[in-house]
């Protein structure tokens, strides 16, 4: 016992600075992050409903009044009683990898474009990342304006060149393609910046070696360029699956709070269990427990996915 | 083209020569790109200055006016909620940058128990959708009585950035030399006082970035701020925006013009940032 409390009062007194300076980020995420999830995780095993939880009205408090119904919420959703919970996740996933990739792609070639010496180069790279700059509600409710069937200027260009208007944000299908659009719109600059400065860390000698040796552009790309840039690349696409898996305002305000939009990602789809019509917060504590599940499975399977990579990489070389 | 000329008088190189036909193709291309990534936001402008009703014609020409700017100005409550996203945000950037800095800096320099969980921690929260915490967040500030208060949407926002701050940071402060704390311990400065005078003001660039980032997602975000901020007067813009264009009403002039007035701060803030951001990113955010 006594060598606990020594070990203890020694290990504290090393590291106490360094507790010290991390205890406010701690103390924020346990209050914020930690307790609000324990409760999420639990509320996820009851019925608790707008009716039935604890609330003051005027003078008089009531108490809750919800109760434990186990695995109930879950075997609702995920036996597809509740929700249309498979068509949800399958627009979900298709949304993120469409986002993603498009994203990728777009900027990994805007970034070997800007990457090399030409006239205006800083004045493109300013442009091109403006979309970053304005707030995704700005840029959302702005696209919004631009796809409105009888006003908006791609309907109008549209007519002009002789084609009918089309109903951007009716259609069930076009829905999802406009939401994708604002999507890509936005999220480009993140991926190119990143991805730019990733090619610049690249060292020049590689690339001049490989040319020597008689390579072609491609070649160079397929395995310099790529290659070089796979730290930058399994960062931002973990980050970019996570955010545009959760991402909330494109889909919310685009498509607008409209009820049983088919259009709904998983995320604004517990957004409106909890806050309209009956709030259902056992509900939508359930799908955001799921939605977690899913984004940590995938997290676990990519790292784990990028190490073997890694590891193959090395054994080539 | 000047750029294909200016080649260096060495044995050929030829990913910096262009022919004048690939250096029109790379300029096309960035122009096109350039094009699509300004129109939206030149054409909110352009809409924003015709009148109340010029966006229902937005192909034909009428002249331009200041109405809707006037109106917006000085008959809604814009400039309050404008006030409060400015406080809110900034709010968040001090908050955040300060605490994620000082966590950045102990999990980068200092080995430490809790120290792995922690850098897991900070990436793992950055999955965590808004939908699982936003009741049980609704809850406790509800009885802490913070709903519908600065202070309340400043800590939520905290608990968003907070995390992606941390992790970009360390990941910037380990590419400051170790040496330069020893060299201030040798001279006496406290392990704080090394972060405060000698680390902090290296570590500019992803200061800057992670402030940028602070302050955008405070300045833009849409689900707290729509169930927190319940009384007109405490809207954030954000909120303050969905009025304009309701259910019932569309009132599209107007958004323009408080679309572009919102746009102003958060691109005075991005240019200033964007210098710092690829160094800033790059040291940062590749170091998982």
């Amino acid at each position: 016992m006594a060598t606990v409390v020594t070990t203890v009062r020694r290990s504290f007194s090393t590291h106490w600075y360094a507790w010290a300076m991390v205890l406010p980020v701690v103390i924020v995420l346990a209050v914020l992050v930690g307790y609000p999830l324990g409760k999420g995780i639990y509320l996820s095993f009851t019925d608790a409903n707008e009716a039935n939880v604890a609330r003051t009205i005027g003078v008089n408090h009531i108490e809750a009044t919800y109760q434990s119904v186990g695995l109930d919420n879950y075997w609702k959703v995920l036996s597809g009683q509740e929700g249309h919970f498979y068509s949800r996740l399958g627009w979900t996933v298709v949304w993120t990898a469409s986002c993603v990739f498009l994203h990728y792609t777009i900027g990994l070639g805007l970034a070997l474009l800007l990457n090399r010496p030409m006239r205006f180069r800083a004045l493109y790279r300013v442009l091109l990342i403006l979309p970053w700059a304005v707030p995704a509600f700005v840029a959302t409710f702005s696209w919004r304006l631009m796809f409105n069937e009888k006003y908006g200027v791609l309907n109008a260009f549209l007519t002009k060149l002789g084609f009918g208007s089309v109903d951007w944000l009716g259609d069930a299908t076009l829905q999802k393609v406009s939401a994708v659009a604002v999507n890509v719109w936005l999220g480009v600059p993140f991926m190119m910046v990143a991805i730019l400065g990733g090619l610049q860390s690249i060292p020049r000698e590689l690339h001049e070696a490989a040319e020597m040796d008689g390579a072609t552009p491609w070649q160079r790309f397929v395995h310099v360029t790529l290659p070089g840039l796979r730290t930058v690349s399994g960062t931002v696409i973990l980050l970019g699956v996570i955010w545009t898996f959760n991402m909330f305002q494109v889909i919310y305000l685009l498509i607008g709070q409209g009820a049983g939009s088919e259009s709904e990602i998983l995320v604004t789809y517990a957004y409106r269990l909890a806050f309209q019509g009956i709030r259902d917060y056992a509900g939508s504590a359930t799908y955001g427990i799921l939605i977690l599940s899913l984004l940590l499975v995938f997290a676990v399977f990519y790292r784990r996915m990028l190490a073997r990579n890694e590891k193959e990489g090395v054994a080539v070389r | 083209m000047s750029a294909a000329q200016n080649v260096r008088p060495r044995k050929p190189r030829p990913r910096e020569q262009r022919s004048r036909t690939a250096s029109a193709a790379l300029h096309t291309a960035l122009v096109a790109a350039s094009v699509v990534a300004v129109f939206p936001v030149l054409f909110i402008v352009y809409v924003s200055l015709r009148g109340r009703d010029g966006w229902q014609e937005p192909t034909r020409w009428t002249g331009l006016d200041l109405s809707n700017y006037t109106h917006i100005l000085g008959e809604t409550k814009f400039l309050t909620w404008f006030g409060n996203s400015v406080v809110v945000a900034l709010g968040t950037t001090v908050l955040g940058v300060l605490i994620s800095a000082t966590a950045g800096y102990a999990v980068s320099r200092m080995r430490f128990p809790g120290h792995r969980p922690l850098m897991w921690t900070f990436l793992v929260v950055q999955m965590f959708p808004m939908a699982v915490l936003i009741v049980p967040l609704y809850n406790i500030l509800g009885e802490l009585e913070l709903l519908d208060s600065y202070a309340g949407l400043i800590v939520t926002y905290c608990s968003v950035s907070v995390p992606f701050c941390a992790w970009m940071l360390k990941g910037y402060f380990d590419t400051i030399p170790a040496e330069i704390d020893e060299a201030g311990r040798v001279d006496g400065l406290s392990p704080f006082g090394t972060f405060w005078r000698l680390v902090v003001p290296l570590a500019r660039p992803g200061l800057a970035v992670t402030g940028f980032y602070s302050f955008i997602t405070a300045w833009g975000e849409v689900a707290f701020a729509s169930q927190f901020m319940s009384s007109e007067e405490h809207y954030t813009l954000a909120v303050g925006l969905q009025t304009f264009v309701g259910q019932q009403k569309a009132e599209w002039g107007l958004m323009t013009a408080a679309a572009v007035l919102i746009t102003v701060p958060a691109a005075v803030v991005f240019f200033v940032a964007q210098r710092h951001l690829v160094a800033g990113l790059t040291a940062g955010g590749t170091k998982g």
